[in-house]
């Protein structure tokens, strides 16, 4: 009796293990099977390369999101990264206490704070702020990569935290005793050798970025033409999808479905990076 | 020569200002680089508090008690339907992903050979789900229970693709909480005559159960945040659905619709304020927990 009951409540522990296996199998084969035929429906280089997108008159080109996506992560990383690490760094190593227990929960309160309440705080507070400045409609790119900075910058400081915590002290003692200061010790011993703990925070930041939808969908200003300038609105991958899944049938519909196969491909290459640079790391 | 004091934690290096200053001349990249990193944390601390002050200062004065009435109309546009749906979106979606998740977690730790190639696949496939963003986890919840299993615009088709999106941080933290555990527990367990099943339920998953539930409470504040899954899943119905396979709109969703349709800012400020009170609040209990499990004081 005992053993029967060992050997069925195993099954169920390997059953649930196999859950997230089933999982990504049933989420590449479901976007594949509905994404591909339209596609190849649509024709793969006119899909992906063509300029314009025009549901009205069955014209899906792409392009213009992918570049979006492209030029809105960009954004975000060149704000958002030299801020992160910086600020994990100075969390890390520089931080007196009583500021470290203020900090560190606001991270992580960062953390927590939905996408769409920063999308709110981006229309709300950003948009009007970058009108004032440039006298622009303030949707675009500028704004998005702005808020979207914003947003991965609680994955990189903590994760390039810990990286950085992680480098034995013997390093940072090392180059102070051969005369460096205690900043050249840390950004020319210490970081160094927290580098591929530091690029698999930035990567999981930039898969953050590629993937946000909500916020982007607020301040991005959704045109789904090629931008001509950093102040003019684009439309990212995931926000074609959000804005048209609700009415799109037929090959428009699929032609989504198609974006959203682009978006997963995107983001696996970003995957395998990320777990590249991890195995490094082991 | 003499600023080893910067990390201040032991009292024989401590500075005082001035002379830290006067440490920097001559030193510029230092000095640079010093000032850069506070910046960057100077930036970091003013964007959150920006944030947070922006949202409660504009939002609390536009909270009314109108916008808590049961029957959600667009005379009130009330939240409080949102926020039960929210609760009720919780509540499902942890009924299916916190057993799957703690199981796989047991057998990861306590049944599977160490390295064995199934962990690594179990493994790599853990770690791509938690990468997937959310409008493809809608995309997908879409696809294959609104469409394929006929289930509609429904909670459950929500509860189920919020679930395989949770799943990941659930089966991390609990694998990471169980194999915290001692392995003398288990040998004091099984020196006992306990069985495998006793063992783990009696022994391992009791003392495992802070780092469990700070995962747990951590994904319930995806939940709550989360929209882009739920939109063409849950669903956009104002009401309270009267089962699970009627669809309702949860608070975050509550929000786009009010954002998107640009009539009710007052009204998106409030909720705004509600939305942000209850993220924060279930991250405190969770950062509460995981430092249960750190400092366990029996």
């Amino acid at each position: 009796m005992n053993k029967v009951k060992e050997s069925l409540m195993k099954a169920v522990f390997m059953a649930a293990a196999l859950v997230s296996i089933v999982s990504v199998v049933l989420i590449c084969i479901f976007l594949f099977v509905n994404g591909i035929p339209a596609i190849s429906n649509i024709g793969l280089t006119d899909f992906l390369f063509g300029m314009s997108w025009k549901p009205e008159q069955n014209i899906y080109g792409i392009f213009p999101m992918i570049i979006g996506s492209i030029y809105v992560t960009a954004g975000a990383l060149i704000i958002g990264v030299p801020t992160g690490i910086l600020c994990a760094v100075f969390m890390a190593k520089f931080c007196p206490a009583c500021v470290y227990k203020i900090l560190k929960p606001a991270v992580e309160l960062m953390a927590g704070i939905p996408s769409i309440v920063y999308g709110f705080f981006g229309l709300t507070v950003i948009i009007p702020f970058v009108q004032n400045i440039t006298g622009t409609g303030g949707k675009g790119i500028f704004t998005a990569g702005i808020l979207l900075g914003i947003m991965i910058l609680p994955t990189i400081i903590s994760v390039s935290e810990s990286a950085v915590r992680a480098v034995p002290e013997s390093y940072y003692e090392g180059a102070l005793a051969l005369g460096a200061t205690s900043e050249r010790s840390v950004f020319f011993a210490t970081i160094p050798a927290a580098k591929s703990g530091i690029t698999a925070g930035v990567i999981l930041g930039l898969g953050r970025a590629v993937g946000e939808t909500m916020a982007v969908v607020m301040v991005a200003g959704n045109q789904a033409v090629l931008p001509e300038g950093m102040f003019e609105g684009v439309r990212t991958l995931t926000a074609n999808i959000v804005l048209e899944m609700g009415y799109a049938t037929d090959l428009h519909r699929e032609a989504l479905i198609g974006t959203g196969v682009v978006l997963f491909v995107f983001i696996l290459i970003i995957n395998l990076l990320f777990s590249l640079v991890n195995r490094r790391d082991a | 020569m003499n600023d080893i004091n910067a990390k201040g934690t032991k009292a024989i290096n401590k500075v005082s200002f001035s002379r830290k200053l006067r440490s920097y001349s001559g030193r510029p990249l230092s000095l640079i680089l010093f000032i850069l990193m506070s910046l960057a944390a100077v930036l970091t601390g003013a964007v959150i508090l920006l944030l947070i002050g922006y949202i409660l200062i504009m939002g609390i004065p536009r909270l009314s008690p109108r916008l808590f009435e049961l029957k959600y109309n667009s005379e009130n546009v009330s939240m409080l339907p949102a926020i039960i749906n929210t609760f009720t979106m919780t509540i499902c979606s942890m009924i299916i992903a916190v057993p799957t998740g703690i199981f796989a977690a047991i057998y990861l730790t306590e049944y599977a050979k160490k390295g064995s190639k199934i962990v690594r696949v179990i493994r790599v496939t853990a770690e791509t789900l938690s990468g997937i963003p959310s409008i493809i986890y809608g995309l997908f919840g879409y696809l294959m229970f609104v469409i394929a299993c006929h289930f509609g615009n429904s909670m459950l088709a929500g509860a189920l693709t919020l679930s395989i999106m949770i799943l990941p941080t659930i089966l991390r933290t609990t694998e990471e909480a169980l194999m915290s555990v001692p392995d003398s527990f288990r040998e004091g367990s099984f020196g006992l005559g306990a069985g495998k099943l006793r063992t783990v339920f009696r022994v391992v998953l009791p003392s495992a159960v802070p780092g469990i539930l700070s995962g747990v409470i951590l994904s319930m504040g995806r939940v709550v945040g989360e929209t882009a899954a739920l939109i063409y899943t849950a669903g956009t119905v104002t009401g309270i659905p009267k089962d699970i396979m009627s669809s309702g709109r949860t608070l975050a969703v509550h929000m786009y619709s009010l954002m998107s349709e640009g009539l009710h800012t007052d009204e998106a400020y409030a909720t705004a304020v509600v939305l942000l009170v209850m993220t924060a609040g279930i991250n405190c209990i969770s950062a509460y927990a995981a430092k249960k499990l750190s400092a366990p004081d029996k």
